[in-house]
């Protein structure tokens, strides 16, 4: 064999440590190996073409680049060996950038494990043998995960491509946060208005199937190939004969049923339909209220449903989808801010959420849009606003910047003095983070035309002083001096972590997440809404702190991925797949057991019982290689000879 | 007019390795929130508030961080180490920052100095702490007679407090009297002062 | 059960009552308290406040005497004691720190340390969840009380292990299996001024009127302490905070033991109740009980 083998410097990024001249020279002597150079950035177009010149004038059958990390370049390289005519899987990599360079300061001691790893992937090479992918068919249709503004973006713009959605919302309506909202920032436009005819248009687009009241169960398969078990949550009622007339929540006599939609700052009934722009708008009992569930008398709902919708016997029920691709859009919750003792932690009637605090200003919420303290109904005169709740906050974990609390705040603040003329908002704040466009500007005008007192410190506690209102100790640092407010309501910028289940959810997708939940990218600045996983992707808050503008950008860029993906009649698979030896294979079958992507079936020769990999289903992740206890599976270019090669050229 | 205060020149590289060394504290990662201030139940008679005293020690700055009366005046209550979204021990910083002004005989807050000697010395001469003895030393110290002579009557009517010292029996007020012996020496020696 | 006890040296001056009733409550409750022969002053605030090793060697040389008599266990009513003789603990585990202690005492320090808890906590796990209302006599149920712990009791978390150091329950649990109303006070761990009330009056009494301001809006009929510094600040010291503030204030302030020596129906003498500054008659009025024999000085007076 006749082995190429290029030390890359990338620039000083490896040669700042490494003394790539000697790698190279060093590697001439490694078995098989003809040629080696240095070049200053392999991955440039010169540096392809060298490679290129290299194969072509010593005839090279093999590369080896030393460099960076597979993750980025290696399609770079393998389509550069097929440009000068060998097989794409003639090439190996190593890393001598991320593993080496960028790790250790010790050029010598740096300078010898670079040449090691090069030493191990000749090895590798030697043993390396052309390998041709197979295709497989797609099937061109998209799981979109949570109808929030980013999912029912995605949905929207998928189906419009022509591209068939199955969308998945855990709540009895989409919408997510949004709908909770009463006027968006910076325009100060309502939130239902122009949701709501997202949400229509989601409920009427003939190429989106909605699920509602339903969460993702299971996930099996691969990019192209998905296939998703869905469990549908019993509603209680028959959703193809309900009309939404509202005529059983009005009925219902259990009305102190807790109100998630309103943030519990409110009461609703046992059967109801959580606000009038529902989609879909249909009705459904909450089991753990209901008195028919819970004490098996009632049935007021059922009698008088117009409709004969209400089915108290109804159960969880399974269906399972067959799709190409999924995009996870599962949003954000609130964190859990009642571990703040010193606010309260929840014990105080008027320190509220500023999300409860939404609900109160808006028209459908349980006040009707009017401004009202919890504990007694009055109007607040004096209100104050805590940032950073749960946000860069390391004392609870939290060191994230929860990204639009700023500017929500801003609008809150501007809100009151429109429903409360004579009222005065307080906002205690570390930094003003408002970089969007309009967004500064916006949150001047609290300050400049709403008369907004923003205080630059933090609060250490808040308590009530025993005669109706709280006392807000906090600091103004700009003053230099610790300050109180005594406030008659509260308002906390509660930190968000990801949704409830989002970690379930990513280890059914197999996909990572970091400390607070959030998916975890492919790339943070280049594939921001790809995963680590072939046809996973992300849209929205699930991935990290977002507004609605970015939100929706990251719904439509989802969208294109999946499009793009589609837009391919077949997919090619990763030809390093597991191979099994026919006559070593005793049939004991536990490849097919461990296997995680079903890619080994059983099969018969000649009256035997053997393992068979179905090529474009493998993954090529190795567990059957192994698992088998007479060595008979093998995987593709990770063969036990390779492996021990490279442990040779290590050790020896 | 006062000069602007020129950081680069006057920052104490050695100081800020000292306050850190000795309260285990990253001053850095203080990011001046101020929440320290506002739960700081002394900070209404501080001439400068905890977040100056983080701010000054983190910027180096010895003489405004040493010649504070806030370090004396803190209570170590602690709330601010309680509250501190970066789990700083603010309450150790301000002890050390003491420690410090106290062996270089910078005492911003003579009196709280005062009050702690007289107290300590009743310690010293008997083993345990005399409430009167501590108030008749602080008067004498501090040429304040009247401290607290508003209290005197009722607190003679609930006889509230000992004419009498307590001492510790089987020579422990003794044992007691040589940790005070031994701390003076050791400070001489050491050239710090006691 | 014999416990050992460090009673911490306001026990024989300002805080004679808490020491009255600590022990009265203790003997009903079974338990023998024991001092530790030849105790001396933990050195309190001005000692840790001058230097970190001559108050660990003042504390060093009693935990050091109790560890030589086989002691595992030690309480003490005292949170200033407590947080002293804790964190001397502690600092004692730093081998650097204890050579430098261990050359200020007459002998090296025993190795082992007993461990030092509060009487509060010690009451608390001698009787278990439901032992106290086994105890009562009388119910304090037409009292309501603000339990005050002070700033010392809880803080800091890590050296204290006395629950939440936000949020403490343990008084409220004693009190409330006593039968009384019991608030919840959002001031119970803040600072009462400590021993600044003879060099920085002004604090003491503004830091103790914001305490004395919310029990008395919050219709407390007494705030309940657990140290005797602040005891003395909120009652002693009353008339100064109230001068303060601008207020008046009848508010009697008891230590826990009083409170729950009262739901045993111990005599007010046993509890010294006649040293209290602002009197607890109108309690024992509402408890229906006889006035303490000396209480009734300024009872009912306001200060201001």
């Amino acid at each position: 064999m006749r082995i190429g083998v290029f030390v890359c410097h990338c620039g000083s990024n490896i040669a700042g440590t490494v003394n790539c001249a000697e790698v190279a020279e060093l590697a001439k002597s490694f078995p098989d190996v003809v040629y080696a150079d240095d070049p200053m950035y392999t991955c440039a177009e010169p540096g392809q073409a060298a490679i290129e010149a290299a194969v072509r004038e010593h005839g090279l059958d093999g590369v080896v680049v030393a460099s960076c990390s597979p993750r980025m370049h290696e399609t770079t390289f393998r389509r550069t060996v097929e440009r000068a005519g060998l097989n794409r899987y003639m090439f190996e990599m190593a890393n001598i950038r991320e593993h080496v360079s960028w790790i250790g300061k010790d050029r010598e001691a740096n300078t010898n494990k670079a040449a090691e790893l090069v030493e191990m992937a000749v090895a590798k090479l030697r043993r390396d043998r052309p390998l041709t992918a197979k295709t497989f068919d797609v099937v061109k249709r998209v799981l979109i995960v949570g109808g929030g503004v980013a999912g029912i973006q995605a949905a929207l713009d998928c189906a419009e491509g022509g591209v068939p959605v199955v969308l998945v919302e855990r709540e009895s309506t989409i919408g997510g946060k949004m709908a909770k909202l009463d006027k968006t920032f910076p325009t100060v436009d309502c939130s239902a208005c122009i949701l709501g005819p997202k949400m229509v248009d989601v409920a009427q687009h003939p190429g989106i199937t909605l699920y509602a009241c339903s969460e993702i169960e299971e996930v099996s398969g691969y990019v192209g190939n998905f296939s998703v078990k869905i469990r549908r949550r019993a509603t209680y009622v028959d959703w193809k004969k309900c009309t939404g007339c509202g005529m059983c929540g009005e009925k219902c006599p259990s009305k102190k049923t807790p109100d998630a939609f309103n943030e519990f700052t409110g009461a609703t009934t046992a059967i109801n339909i959580p606000f009038p722009q529902a989609i879909p708008k249909k009705a459904v009992i909450n089991a753990r209220h209901c008195r028919q569930l819970t004490k098996g008398k009632c049935g007021v709902c059922a009698k008088v449903c117009p409709s004969g919708a209400v089915d108290y016997a109804m159960r969880d029920n399974f269906v399972t989808e067959e799709v190409g691709c999924i995009i996870a859009a599962t949003g954000y919750d609130l964190m859990d801010w009642t571990i703040y003792r010193e606010y309260g932690g929840g014990a105080y009637p008027d320190v509220i959420t500023a999300l409860q605090y939404e609900r109160l200003l808006s028209a459908s919420g349980p006040t009707g849009g009017r401004i009202a303290r919890p504990s007694d109904g009055r109007e607040p005169q004096t209100v104050v606003f805590i940032q950073c709740v749960g946000s860069r906050d390391n004392s609870v974990g939290r060191p994230h910047c929860s990204g639009f609390c700023c500017m929500y705040t801003a609008k809150q603040a501007i809100l009151t003095k429109d429903h409360l003329p004579l009222s005065h908002s307080y906002v205690f704040y570390m930094d003003i983070r408002a970089p969007g466009k309009m967004y500064d500007e916006f949150s001047r005008r609290a300050v400049e035309e709403y008369g907004a007192e923003y205080i630059r410190g933090r609060v250490s506690a808040v308590y009530p002083d025993g005669l109706g209102q709280y006392v807000v100790m906090g600091a103004d640092t700009l003053l230099g001096e610790p300050v109180e407010i005594k406030a008659d309501m509260v308002v906390l910028a509660v930190g968000i972590e990801a949704a409830k289940g989002a970690s379930a959810l990513a280890e059914k997708l197999c996909i990572s997440y970091d400390n607070c939940g959030f998916f975890m990218e492919s790339h943070v600045k280049l594939k921001p809404v790809e995963t680590t996983t072939a046809g996973v992707f992300l849209a929205g808050v699930c991935q990290g702190a977002k507004d609605i503008p970015t939100s929706v950008a990251q719904g439509s860029a989802a969208a294109a991925k999946a499009l793009g993906l589609f837009a391919r009649d077949k997919l090619e698979n990763d030809p390093q797949t597991a191979q099994v030896d026919i006559r070593r294979c005793v049939g004991c079958g536990k490849c097919v057991r461990c296997c995680p992507f079903g890619a080994v079936a059983e099969t018969e020769i000649r009256g035997e019982k053997k393992a068979q990999i179905i090529e474009t289903v493998c993954q090529g992740c190795g567990l059957c290689a192994s698992t088998c206890p007479q060595g008979a599976v093998q995987l593709a270019h990770s063969t036990d000879n390779q492996i021990l090669a490279e442990v040779n050229a290590l050790c020896r | 007019m006062k000069e602007a205060t020129d950081i680069r020149r006057r920052r104490d590289a050695g100081f800020i390795a000292v306050v850190q060394e000795r309260s285990g504290q990253n001053l850095s990662a203080c990011y001046q929130c101020g929440n320290c201030t506002a739960g700081c139940p002394a900070g209404f008679v501080y001439d400068r508030q905890v977040h100056q005293i983080m701010r000054a020690a983190q910027l180096g700055l010895k003489d405004e961080a040493l010649d504070s009366r806030a370090v004396w005046l803190c209570l170590a209550c602690s709330t601010c180490s309680l509250r501190c979204p970066n789990n700083i021990d603010v309450a150790a910083v301000m002890e050390t920052l003491r420690h410090m002004a106290r062996r270089e005989n910078r005492v911003a807050a003579r009196k709280v100095e005062k009050f702690w000697f007289s107290f300590l010395d009743t310690v010293r001469a008997f083993g345990r702490a005399w409430e009167i003895g501590t108030m008749a030393l602080y008067m004498m110290r501090s040429l304040r007679v009247f401290t607290d002579l508003d209290l005197a009557p009722e607190a003679l009517k609930k006889r509230k407090f000992g004419f009498r010292p307590h001492t510790v029996a089987n020579g422990g007020s003794g044992a007691v009297t040589r940790i005070f012996k031994r701390y003076r020496e050791r400070a001489a020696r050491e050239g710090t002062r006691p | 059960m014999n416990y050992t006890y460090y009673p911490g040296c306001s026990a024989g001056g300002s805080s004679a009552d808490y020491e009255k009733s600590t022990r009265a409550v203790c003997a009903a409750l079974g338990m023998t308290l024991a001092d530790i022969p030849d105790w001396n002053c933990c050195g309190s605030t001005p000692a840790h406040a001058v230097d970190t090793e001559l108050s660990a060697a003042l504390c060093s040389r009693n935990l050091d005497m109790a560890a030589r008599q086989g002691v595992r266990k030690l309480l003490t009513p005292c949170p200033s004691c407590l947080s002293n003789l804790r964190h001397a603990a502690k600092r004692m585990e730093n081998p650097q720190f204890r050579a430098r202690v261990d050359e200020l005492l007459d002998n090296p320090a025993a190795p082992e340390f007993p461990d030092v808890t509060s009487v509060m906590q010690g009451i608390a796990a001698h009787c278990g969840a439901n032992g106290i209302a086994a105890h009562v006599r009388g119910s304090l149920s037409r009292l309501t009380l603000a339990p005050y712990y002070g700033c010392l009791m809880s803080r800091p978390p890590e050296v204290m292990d006395f629950g939440d150091p936000e949020n403490p329950l343990l008084m409220e649990n004693l009190l409330a299996a006593c039968g009384a109303n019991v608030l919840n006070f959002p001031l119970k761990t803040a600072c009462c001024g400590a021993s600044y009330g003879i060099p920085e009056r002004r604090m003491t009494a503004r830091l103790s009127a914001r305490i004395l301001q919310l029990a008395t809006d919050m219709k407390a009929d007494a705030v309940v302490a657990a140290c005797p510094l602040c005891q003395m600040n909120l009652d002693l010291r009353q008339p100064q905070a109230a001068k303060a503030a601008g207020a008046r204030f009848v508010m009697p302030v008891l230590y826990f033991t009083q409170a729950m020596g009262l739901a045993f129906g111990l005599s007010p003498d046993m509890l010294g109740l006649e040293k209290l500054r602002v009197s607890a008659d109108a309690l024992l009025r509402k408890l229906e009980l006889p006035p303490a024999p000396q209480g009734s000085a300024e009872g009912g007076k306001p200060c201001e």
